[in-house]
């Protein structure tokens, strides 16, 4: 009976050790060198494999850090510049620090600046809704309100407005990833840079309508009359299809052209209440 | 009883509503202004001829077809060329527009403007698919494809039937109707027109048994016209889909992603037939069409012969105005028409109705969740399964969609209508067909 039990223990065993040794010498014959500093470099990244960088994941920009020797034109833009300079310290280089984007919506047309003339009552998708319509409101380009960008963010970083039923971006959460600006069919969402504080100007309209249709069809829209492009003393705006641009490389956040602005289509963002102003306004109702 | 053809599969049963069944077609007074789209056909935008102040006459072609899917574009009045820019079109899209302001009703001279039935056809074949490209002809029944494209049969191909799409399945639309009561023989000279065309000697005219007096009547005249059959049909939505009628008349299938003439079918409207009769005999070209205008609250409905570029609204104020609880204004049939943005758009070649709603009956049932009852699957006439597609585009899972066939689906809306959950299915859908072609196109490059 025990010679039974010891028989079978032994040639388990045996079995055993057979297989380890073939499945030992079929590693070793197929084995597949990985530089170990792709796995360094993993594990610096987020880990948020949200595609921003323009590869599949963390791993695959890892991958491709890792074997090409350009590294300029590579950026995570949600590690941003401490993750960069680590990543490239593993590999024994340096990269240049690049300032940090946001996601800047460009359409000021809530219900109050843009009136409602048909009601929309389809799916829930600002894409279906841009393949059957303009949108609910005179103006083609603006923003439809259904939320795609909100979707596809994985940083919770964007949400509607209950009020003015537009895109708010969480400016600390916004990692630039760039998810937004490729959802959007309206081509709504730009990324710009974060700027000094947080400061930032830009055009908050997208309208390429002639002044006095994009100017019925919303209160605050760019009528392209070239103010802020005669007033700009740093050259950084430039006008093409009745619509003002901004370039953020060439804006030195002086404000000459918010104050220009007749219908108030550019916006600032995180500036300081204005003190002239204020006070001009005060001397006016004094006199009155 | 002996059974009434149709398809074999899916289909719906929509309430018919053929309110305006028997109101004969009056002629629209002109308006004041036209706006002609350069685009109302499937294919290029047509090269527009004309300049601003130019004087035009009716008939006369002020855009031309750039391509060989694209169309002639006439003018629909006499007048002078007021502007010629982007104009808000049904969908709220900017589109280029020749707006033409009415003097007059001059017509050009080779028009033959006598009501006189001309049976005999003098021209051949090839003059005669160039006859009905010179003159713009593109399917009436609101795909709007140029019309000699689907003569132009392609060498190896053979059609041996011509198939006359009289079913008019939509709800509300009657205008096919009343043109099959009013120009039944001008639609059979058409038709004898396409056959030689085509060089066929049979054609198997489709209509729905909803309209037996369309069919009784073009059953007594048919006789005098050598190879027409008519057949009535069983009513069932989408019996007018291309492939559905095919199906029903000769027991054919269109393979998927294939066209009629693959398995011997060539398919006309026969609004299509009978422009085609006033191209060839009249010399007329296409710039009017019957349009219905129908809706449960409109005091009165009617069926109009509207030239082309004619505002919607002219049409609603023709028809006694809009009612105040309007709560939809759609473009086409009720069940694969559009809503109009706004009713200053223009009625193109494509309008062959205009449905006013009230808000009540306009307003979508609130979605509720999938209970996968698969009643999207069986009424499907396509075969597909559009809860499974919907999912898909939701999750934007458009490599799966294709592999679904989603590019056989016809739009029809038929699971929409069906959902007891109220899905948006068809958007979805829809969705799914944009971007798998998109990535069809791209794989090409």
């Amino acid at each position: 009976m025990s010679s039974v039990l010891l028989l079978s223990i032994l040639m388990l065993s045996l079995l055993g050790i057979v297989l380890a040794i073939i499945l030992y010498l079929v590693a070793q014959k197929f084995k597949v060198f990985e530089d170990p500093r792709i796995d360094q470099v993993e594990a610096i990244l987020p880990g948020a494999n949200c595609g921003g960088c323009g590869f599949p994941g963390c791993r695959g920009f890892a991958d491709a850090f890792v074997k090409t020797d350009d590294i300029t034109r590579m950026f995570c833009p949600v590690g941003g510049n401490d993750t960069m300079a680590a990543a490239a310290a593993i590999m024994g280089k340096t990269v240049e620090a690049k300032e940090t984007q946001v996601a800047v919506i460009r359409c000021a047309g809530s219900p109050e600046n843009r009136k409602r003339i048909v009601q929309y009552d389809g799916a829930t998708s600002c894409k279906i809704a841009t393949s059957l319509y303009g949108g609910d409101t005179g103006c083609q380009f603006g923003c439809l309100g259904l939320g795609d960008c909100v979707a596809v963010c994985k940083f919770d970083a964007i949400y509607i407005d209950p009020t003015t039923l537009l895109p708010v971006v969480d400016e600390e959460k916004c990692t630039s990833c760039g998810a937004c600006v490729k959802a959007c069919p309206k081509f709504i969402i730009e990324l710009r840079k974060k700027g000094p504080k947080g400061k930032r100007i830009f055009v908050s309209c997208i309208n390429k309508d002639k002044g006095g249709i994009a100017r019925k069809a919303c209160q605050v829209a760019c009528i392209g009359c070239g103010k802020c492009v005669k007033t700009c003393p740093h050259d950084a705006i430039t006008m093409e299809n009745n619509l003002a641009y901004i370039d953020f490389n060439k804006c030195k956040l002086c404000r000459k052209c918010v104050e220009e602005c007749p219908t108030g289509a550019i916006r600032e963002a995180n500036f300081p209440p204005r003190k002239p102003k204020i006070e001009a306004e005060v001397q006016t109702e004094k006199t009155e | 009883m002996n059974m009434l053809k149709t398809f074999s599969k899916g289909g719906v049963h929509p309430s018919e509503n053929k309110i305006s069944a028997n109101r004969s077609i009056e002629i629209l007074p002109l308006p004041q202004k036209v706006s002609i789209p350069v685009s109302q056909h499937i294919g290029a935008p047509a090269t527009i001829l004309v300049a601003k102040g130019d004087k035009v006459k009716v008939g006369q072609i002020i855009a031309q077809s750039a391509g060989f899917v694209s169309a002639n574009i006439h003018s629909s009045v006499s007048g002078t060329v007021e502007s010629i820019d982007a104009v808000l079109d049904s969908s709220g899209y900017k589109r280029q527009t020749i707006t033409i302001t009415v003097e007059g009703d001059e017509w050009e001279s080779s028009i033959d403007r006598t009501t006189d039935l001309k049976k005999d056809i003098q021209l051949t074949s090839q003059d005669i698919i160039k006859r009905i490209n010179e003159a713009g002809i593109v399917g009436l029944g609101g795909a709007t494809f140029p019309s000699h494209v689907k003569l132009s049969v392609p060498s190896g191909k053979k059609a041996d039937v011509l198939i006359i799409n009289g079913v008019e399945c939509e709800p509300y639309l009657t205008s096919d109707h009343r043109l099959m009561l009013e120009k039944g023989h001008e639609l059979m000279v058409g038709i004898q027109i396409l056959m030689k065309a085509l060089n066929v000697s049979k054609a198997l005219i489709g209509i729905e048994n909803n309209k037996p007096d369309a069919i009784n009547y073009l059953k007594i005249i048919a006789g005098e016209y050598k190879g027409i059959e008519v057949h009535a049909l069983k009513v069932k939505y989408p019996q007018g889909g291309e492939k559905q009628l095919i199906k029903a008349l000769v027991n054919r299938e269109v393979p998927s992603g294939g066209l009629p003439i693959d398995i011997g079918t060539v398919v006309h409207n026969v609004g299509t037939a009978f422009a085609v009769y006033e191209a060839v005999q009249k010399n007329k070209p296409l710039f009017e069409r019957v349009v219905t205008v129908t809706g449960k609250i409109l005091p009165r409905t009617a069926n109009y012969m509207v030239r082309i570029g004619t505002s919607v609204s002219d049409l609603i104020a023709a028809a006694g105005g809009l009612p105040e609880d309007t709560g939809k204004v759609v473009n086409g049939g009720p069940m694969m028409g559009k809503a109009l943005v706004n009713t200053d758009v223009p009625v193109t070649k494509g309008t062959s109705g205009i449905i006013v709603f009230q808000s009540k009956e306009s307003k979508r049932k609130t979605e509720s969740v999938c209970i996968r009852c698969a009643k999207c699957v069986s009424i499907c006439p396509m075969g597909l399964e559009p809860y499974l597609l919907n999912k898909l585009g939701q999750q934007m899972i458009f490599d799966r969609m294709e592999q679904e066939n989603v590019l056989d689906c016809m739009e029809c809306g038929s699971c929409s209508f069906e959902c007891p959950a109220h899905l948006p299915l068809l958007d979805y859908i829809r969705l799914g067909k944009a971007e798998v072609s998109k990535i069809i196109r791209s794989r090409k490059n």
